[in-house]
This record gives structure tokens, sequence and C-alpha cells, in this order.
């Protein structure tokens, strides 16, 4: 451990916190403004920037707002039970231990409860599990320890863009076992990216609905992007699909979420949302260079939310 | 029950004997439910020791951003090792090691059915650690796969055939020591002890032994899967070979969920057997109890896959686990509701058992509602593999099934030693693991909230602040636990204060009409039952 190393962070870590304490907490809560990526003191889910992505964000509130009366309402009577009913109190037990009528009520309750939480989490399902009517198609494969894209289809064209996606120089040498390097100081657009920065992000058109076909190489990832609003498992032998339709342009971080080996913490995903004219442009660059070789996975995935393919290995371009 | 009697005059033999047994003789010759039980405690102890001592290279790692103390893999190791330890060493056989010390004394018998055998599945357990833990030291290190073991990652580790050996030995001797409590419930009951006399303690723990009994089978087949996919070349989850990785998920959680109430149903019976005793009043609605076990125990059967929403399943299989999943919070209301009602309108008193205990119903609590949102599918490919389930597991694992071991500890402590413990120190105990724990929980449903991956061993600067916490927590939560330590070894050999027989006023039970300590054999002679005496003596509910 360097010295000072605690020091100086934990200083900037305090001032931080003694300015915005509060406001960064009330931020993070009910989300003011749409914070995508990871705040400091960010206590709740990202609504996300998608058309889908309130759905897990407005579960999540509900559930926990059920959850917190609940907790209110049986924590309060607990308490109130070891205040009234103490010995210290001179409270004499009494003896019955049987109720039928409460014991029906909070059974019943809960039951009506649940029905609303499954009726509300059913009806988000099925809008995700729709990856119908896709405006372009990207395959994800990941690999021990990187990401590489394949953009499969756009607008009913086919493309030939494929690259891989990395964590970048900075993160990679500030995360070296005692590299001396300070994680503060990895930026990138003026935002605090250690570990969260990639040399090539995938770039995305907003307002157009993307197909995502994910797979991997090796062992099991996930690909894992809170603003989106949903991690998608990446098989060997698997091929699954997911769907997202970006509101906003912007920068959207994110992790692999599955266990992968030693560097599972380093293949950070980053997508960069642009105008659907920027991408027609950064499109026809990307396409310039065509020496480079297709990738051999064109063949349209199954239309349903899993298809397994046994023979995926080969398919590798 | 005329069996249990002529048991008694088979086993009094030992009585002559056992007094000048020698050290070896007495702990590793021993056929005596004490003793062996309280071996299986004392080596859970150890594993919650070297377990919480992985727990302490994990958050010390975590403390701040940048890696400071150890390489990637050797984090992994440590993740990987922390549960297998803490889930086989300390959790279960400390609930064993309870089972065995109380449960012939709760239903009037003078032993385990299968005393011999006892003394195997207890012995089997140190070498199956020895030789799990020795893989740290080898080249090639331990399994960092997780203790998911889900391949193909767990398929690269170097130390695949002693971890899977090692399990083979933990699950024999898990089906032993589960044989060997259904057959002293069924069979060595004193006459008049009705099931439905039996405390709930004893419910649980028969209910337990079967969900053991259907699926530690289950986890030595997946994990003999995984042996002959590395060694001997055949293809089960190798999708290049025609196999399919999610087949051992599936497999892995159809024995994994069930194994999460093996730590937790206990629990419930001990929570259930304390707080009467607190309240000075009888447990409410103790039927409904029971059938809320039991209830648990068939639904943990049939929500196995919802540890694998992400894994992209067919929409009506997500549909049907996710429903599945919310109904188990029907039964867990109603004990809740139940523990609640037993407090009102009781006669309480706070020793530190009961604040352990009461403490365990809030916390457990939280991890229940942090499973029911984790049901909800939507939501689940938010929090799926963040913080948000490790302080999920945490609360329902840590505050739930240890704070129960613990709580259970203090309670009967008296009645193994014959000696009070320090109840200032008890409750000093209490006190620092009741506020350490939650500051170091709690702020990890923030984190993964805010998208933070779990197994990770370094992150972006904007989870820093609530790692930084959580890990304060975690050091002091685990020093709090030498205060623990220091309170039993004071209460067997250095307490002055003698226990009553009956210990704690409320306290009902055959276990209480004993001596503290009680004799060799607890009941050589088959107890009247009077149902007053008993804990749950007159049911009509
Ligand atoms: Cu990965």
């Amino acid at each position: 451990m360097r010295a000072g190393g605690i020091g100086k962070h934990g200083i900037r870590f305090r001032a931080k916190h003694a300015v915005g304490a509060l406001g960064l907490m009330a931020l993070g809560l009910f989300g003011g403004t749409v914070q995508a990526n990871p705040q400091p003191g960010q206590l709740n889910l990202t609504p996300g920037v998608t058309t889908y992505s309130h759905v897990p964000y407005m579960l999540n509130n509900v559930a926990l707002g059920v959850c917190v009366v609940i907790g209110i309402l049986v924590f309060g009577a607990m308490f109130i039970a070891m205040f009234r009913f103490r010995k210290s109190r001179g409270a004499v037990p009494e003896k019955w231990s049987h109720n039928t009528t409460v014991e029906i009520i909070w059974t019943v309750i809960p039951v009506i409860i649940l029905i609303t939480l499954a009726w509300l989490a059913t009806d988000g399902l099925r809008q995700f599990s729709d990856t119908t009517g896709s405006q372009m198609t990207v395959k994800v494969t990941g690999y021990q320890w990187k990401w590489r894209y394949d953009y499969v289809d756009y607008q009913g064209k086919p493309l030939h863009v494929d690259f891989m996606s990395r964590l970048d120089d900075q993160s990679n040498a500030t995360r070296q076992l005692n590299s001396g390097l300070d994680p503060w100081a990895v930026k990138s657009d003026g935002e605090q990216t250690y570990l969260l920065n990639v040399d090539h992000p995938l770039v995305v058109p907003i307002h157009t609905k993307i197909r995502f076909v994910i797979t991997a190489d090796d062992v099991i990832h996930s690909w894992f992007v809170p603003a989106l609003g949903w991690k998608m498992d990446a098989i060997p032998g698997v091929i699954n699909a997911a769907w997202t339709n970006i509101n906003e342009p912007g920068i959207y971080r994110g992790q692999c979420a599955e266990l992968c080996g030693q560097d599972h913490g380093f293949m950070p995903i980053v997508v960069k949302a642009v105008s659907q004219e920027d991408f027609a442009k950064w499109l026809a660059a990307q396409q310039k260079p065509a020496a480079a070789p297709a990738p051999a996975s064109t063949a349209a995935a199954p239309a349903q939310a899993t298809a397994q393919v046994a023979a995926a290995h080969a398919t590798q371009g | 029950m005329a069996q249990a009697a002529a048991h008694d005059h088979h086993d009094e033999h030992h009585d002559e004997h056992h007094e000048h047994q020698n050290f070896f003789q007495r702990w590793v010759m021993s056929t005596n439910h004490k003793d062996i039980g309280t071996l299986y405690l004392v080596f859970s102890l150890l594993m919650f020791f070297i377990g919480g001592s992985f727990a302490m290279v994990i958050r010390a790692e975590l403390f701040k951003p940048g890696m400071q103390l150890v390489q990637p893999y050797f984090f992994n190791e440590m993740t990987t090792m922390h549960a297998l330890v803490m889930i086989f060493g300390a959790v279960m056989p400390a609930f064993v090691g309870l089972g065995n010390w109380m449960i012939p004394m709760m239903v009037g018998a003078p032993d385990m059915a299968l005393p011999r055998m006892n003394n195997l599945s207890f012995w089997i357990l140190p070498f199956a650690f020895a030789l799990m833990l020795s893989t740290l030291f080898l080249p090639g290190g331990g399994p960092a796969g997780g203790w998911t073991m889900y391949p193909p990652l767990s398929l690269q580790s170097a130390s695949t055939a002693y971890v899977v050996f090692a399990i083979h030995l933990m699950g024999i001797s898990s089906i032993m020591g589960a044989i060997n409590i259904i057959a002293t419930i069924l069979n060595m009951r004193a006459p008049g002890m009705d099931l439905l006399k039996m405390p709930v303690f004893v419910w649980s723990w028969l209910i337990t032994a079967f969900l053991l009994i259907a699926v530690m089978p289950v986890l030595a087949g997946a994990v003999t899967m995984l042996l002959t996919d590395k060694y001997f070349n055949t293809h089960f989850f190798d999708a290049a070979g025609g196999g399919d990785p999610i087949l051992f998920q599936h497999v892995f959680w159809f024995f994994g969920h069930p194994e999460v109430y093996i730590m937790i149903l206990p629990a419930f019976g001990i929570i259930s057997e304390i707080i009467p005793t607190f309240a000075r009043k009888p447990i409410f609605g103790y039927k409904a109890m029971v059938f809320a076990i039991a209830s648990i125990a068939f639904l943990s059967f049939i929500v196995w896959a919802h540890h694998m929403f992400a894994v992209g399943l067919p929409l009506g299989a997500e549909i049907f686990f996710m429903y599945a999943t919310m109904l188990i919070a029907v039964p867990t209301g109603v004990k809740v509701f139940n523990w609640v009602a037993t407090m009102w309108g009781g006669s309480m008193t706070f020793e530190t058992p009961m604040l352990f205990a009461i403490s365990f119903v809030i916390l457990f609590s939280i991890g229940g509602f942090s499973g029911l949102m984790l049901a909800l599918v939507p939501a689940d490919f938010q929090y799926h593999d963040t913080y948000f389930v490790v302080a999920h597991f945490h609360y329902v694992l840590v505050t739930g099934a240890i704070f129960a071991i613990m709580a259970a500890t203090y309670y009967w402590i008296p009645k193994w030693t014959g000696h009070m413990y320090s109840e200032f120190w008890g409750k000093v105990h209490f006190w620092n693991s009741v506020v350490w724990v939650n500051v170091l929980f709690f702020p990890q449903h923030f984190l993964g909230l805010a998208g933070m991956p779990r197994r990770i061993p370094d992150y972006n600067v904007a989870f820093a602040n609530f790692n930084m916490i959580s890990s304060i927590g975690g050091f002091l939560f685990g020093a709090s636990q030498l205060i623990f330590l220091g309170v039993i070894i004071h209460c067997v050999w250095f307490s002055k204060k003698k226990a009553t027989d009956r210990v704690w006023e409320g306290a009902r039970g055959l276990e209480w009409t004993l001596s503290s300590p009680p004799p060799h054999h607890s009941f050589s002679i088959a107890p009247e039952i009077h149902d007053e005496e008993l804990a749950h003596g007159h049911v009509e509910d």
C-alpha cells in the first residue's frame, strides 16, 4: 500500500461528501436528472435512457415501496410489543397462541400484493422478450477478457464491420498491482472512467430498435449496461437475444457481470449512442478499409428469446 | 415407542467406561451425541474464523479503488473459498452440531439412533476441508471460479479434482448426518412425545434432513460430471461436443436452492424456541409454523431457475419461476408475523439470545424483502450478479443463519457447560455485531443498484465511498467475533456462575428437565411426558 494514498483520497472523498452529501443522496434516490452512469452516493437504480429501461426502474421502486411499508408495519408492531410487553414494566404473559382471523388476514393480504407485483413484472417481461421489428442487429461475443462486436445488419442491409473492445490503456496501467497510479486521475470526456472505459466503444444510433445476439467464445460472460436496463449472459454454444432502443445520445458504461476468470473485473462495456446522421458517417468511415475480412456469422439468428446453436464455435469469424 | 426404552439398555455399558477415557478416546472415538455435537460446533467455529479471514482479504482489497494487496486471481480464490468454507464448513456443521446436542434431549432419547455413524459423519469433515484448503498452497492454486463452479470457467482451474473429491466427502457426511437425525426423530422419541408435540427446532431439522438427502446426491452428480468433463473426455457441459453449459446451472441450482433452505430452516426452528422462552408465552400458531416450514421446503424444489433469469430462459420458464419464487413470501411472511404475535402480550426480557433472535427477525426480513425484489424478473435483469445480490444473501445468511446460530449458542451454552456465560460481554458482542454487520452489508445494496458487479477485485471511483464504509464495517464485524470467542472460552473454562437446570425462567421442554450439564446419556430411562412441561404441549391450533 502506498503511504499517503488513503489520506489523499480520503480527504477528497470527505470534501466531496461535505459539500453535497445530502444533495447527492436525494439525486441518487430519485434521479432528478438522468444519471446514466454510476455516481458517487447513488442510492437507487438508474431510470436508464431507453424506451424499455423505465420498466425495471419503476418495478424496483414499486417493490421497494411495498417492502418499506410492510417493514414499517411489522417492525413497528414488534417495537411496540417490545416496549409494552416487558417484564420490567410488570407485563403478565397471556395464554393465547392462536387467532384464526388474523392468520387468514395476514395470509391473504400478502397474496393480493404479490399478485399485483407479479402482474406488473409479467407485463414488463413481455416487453423485454419481444425482439421483433428491429432495425439493426449487433452480435456481441465475450472473450477472456474483451468483447467483440459484429455489426450484422442495419436498416435491412448487411454490414461488415467488426472489432474488439478492450479495457483502455490508462485504466489498464493504473489497475496493475501497486502501480502507484491514481484511479481518480483516469478521466475521459470529463468523467471519471477508471475501469469503465474501452479502446473501441460500441457505436449505435439512437431512436433505432437494435437487436443484440449475445454469445461467448470461451467461458460464460454477461453483457451488462445499467442504462439500458438489463443484462444478458454470453454463453459459449448458446445465442441469446435482447434489444434496446436508446432515446438520448450519450456514453453509457457497464461491465461484464458473470465471473469469467482473473480479469473479470477488467472487461468493461461502453455504448456510444449518437444521432442517426452521425452513425451513418461513422459507419461509412468504418467501412472504408474494405480489405477487412467479413465475419462469417451473418446468418439470421432465430427470433426467439433464446436459441441454442451447438455449432456456434464453428461460426466464429 | 417401545424400541426407545430397549435402546437405553443396549447403550448403558458406555456409562461405566466414559469416565476413564483418555483425550483421544473421548474425542476421536466418541459415539456420544453431546461430544460429537461439541466437535461439530468447535469445527464450525474454526471454519467461521478461516472463512472470515478470507472475507477480510476481500474487504481489504476492496477498501479503495486500485489494486493494493493481492492479484486478481488470488482475489477470486478468496471469494470462492470464503463461500465454500462458510456454507459447508461453518453454517451447515453448526446446525448439525446443534441438532446432535439438542434433538435427543428434546425428544427424550438417550442418544442419536446411529452413534457410530455419527462419529464417522463428523470425522469425514476435517479431511474434506484439509483437502480443499490445501489447494491454496499447491501449484496452480485453489478453485477460483466461484462456489457455484460454473463450467467452462471452473474447468480451467487446476484444483478441480481436489474440490470435487472434497465435495463428495462433505456430501457423504451430510447425508449420514441427515439419516441419523431422521432415524432419531422418528424412532427414539419418548412415549407421549407425539410428532405434533415436538419442539419446532426438531420439526425444522426433520424437514431439513429430508432436503439434505434429496439434494446432496444431485450436487455429487453435478460435480462428478465436471470431473469427467475435465479428465475423461465427456462433454456434458461442452457445447463443442454437443453438451450445454446451462445444464450444469440447472443441476447445480436444483441442489443449490434447497441448500439455501437447509441453511435457514433450522434457524427458523431456533428462533421459534427462543422467542417463546423470553416472551414467556407459547409460540403463536404452532401448526402454522410447522406447516410453513414444510411449504417452504416443498417450494424450494421448484424455484431453482430464479438464479438463472439472465441465462436466456424461455419466457414461459421465466414467468413460472418468478411466480413460484414469489409464493415463498407467503409462508415466510406467516413465520415472521407469528414471531411478532408470540411477542405480543408476552412478558419479555432481553438477554443475549433474545437480542440475537429479535435482530434475526428484523434483519432476516430485510433479506427477505430484497429476495422478493430479486424475484421480479425485469428488475432482476438489473440486480442479477451485482452487489445487490451480495447484500441480499448476506442478510439472509449472516444476520439470518449465523445470528440464529449465535442466538442458539447463548441460549443453550449454560445447559451444555453448566455455567452461565457473561451476560455483559454477550451483550457487548451482540451490539457490536448488529451495528457493524449493517455498516458492512447495507451499503452493498446501494453499490448493486448503482451497477457494481459482484466478484470484482477493483472498481470505478464512483463506488469508492460505499465500499470504504462497507470495508470498515467488515473489519469491525470481524473483530467483534473475537468477543464471541472470548465469551465461549470464559463460559466453558472460567465461569464461576453455575447454571440452574431450567436456566431461563420461561424455558419449556424436556431438555430443561435434565441437569446442567446433562448426564452422559441424556435420558437413560424414557421420561414421562407432562404436556404442561413441553413448549407446545397443548396443541389445538
Ligand atoms: Cu467476462
